[in-house]
């Protein structure tokens, strides 16, 4: 099955229902659509009005490691459409950070694969996340469960 | 030359967000230019610990073993934590 794969790095947001509307008229015979949009935590301990998430990426390498996941992806299951968008920039609590997108015939294509997506992306796709909480700022350090979550995928014959 | 690119925490503790360095016979390897930078001493240090700071070589993820020639881009940065 050919399958469309659309990739973008931005600081401007994106409209959940406008991708949805994009994806169901160009998908291929879409039974199932799974979107997921990842948003930037508010810390409890700090005021919100103090938080704030900067995105940094590589610029010449983020596309490609995007589209390596995206195709990993398709090579593994039959989607007819692959959509990533990454924010990039300074961020608020509340706001859309990551949008993972896939359309297949059937409901587990479409969900296992935007899952595996998005366990790639956070470990593979080089964006580092700065956190400002009142008077202090902090790299967000990577963590060890996503790093499993990944790994989960390889060992994992049966999707 | 080799066109050197330092990301994120990285960036910040070297101060340096990129650099060139003279391609050589003597930096034939990644694991080369990491002895090279790193015996600039401080905080130039940290780019031999292989948990901490991660190599890409020409955009993609590299290790210490990987040959490099000249034009090669080599980029220095923490385990990524995007999504």
């Amino acid at each position: 099955m050919p399958t469309m794969i659309r990739i973008d790095v931005q600081a401007q947001d994106f409209d959940l229902a406008a991708e949805y509307a994009l994806i169901r008229d160009i998908a291929d015979n879409p039974g199932a659509i799974t979107i997921f949009s990842g948003l930037v935590r508010e810390l409890q301990d700090v005021a919100a009005e103090g938080q704030s998430l900067t995105l940094e990426h590589y610029p010449g390498m983020t596309q490609k490691a995007l589209r390596d996941i995206a195709e990993h992806a398709c090579d593994r299951w039959p989607l007819s459409v692959c959509r990533v968008i990454h924010r990039v920039g300074t961020l608020q609590p509340g706001d859309q950070i990551v949008l993972v997108a896939t359309a297949s015939l059937h409901r587990d294509a479409a969900f296992d694969a935007a899952r595996f997506i998005m366990d790639y992306l956070k470990t593979s796709a080089p964006f580092w996340k700065k956190q400002v909480a009142g008077d202090k700022d902090y790299w967000v350090e990577s963590r060890t469960s996503d790093h499993q979550a990944a790994a989960r995928w390889q060992d994992d014959n049966n999707s | 030359m080799y066109s050197i690119h330092y990301f994120a925490s990285v960036r910040e503790q070297l101060d340096c967000s990129e650099e060139s360095i003279e391609a050589t016979d003597a930096i034939a390897t990644v694991a080369d230019l990491v002895k090279l930078l790193a015996a600039r001493g401080g905080a130039w240090t940290m780019l031999a610990n292989r948990q901490q700071v991660l190599i890409a070589v020409n955009q993609a993820v590299s290790d210490h073993e990987q040959a490099l020639t000249g034009n090669d881009e080599i980029a220095f940065f923490p385990p990524m934590t995007g999504g």
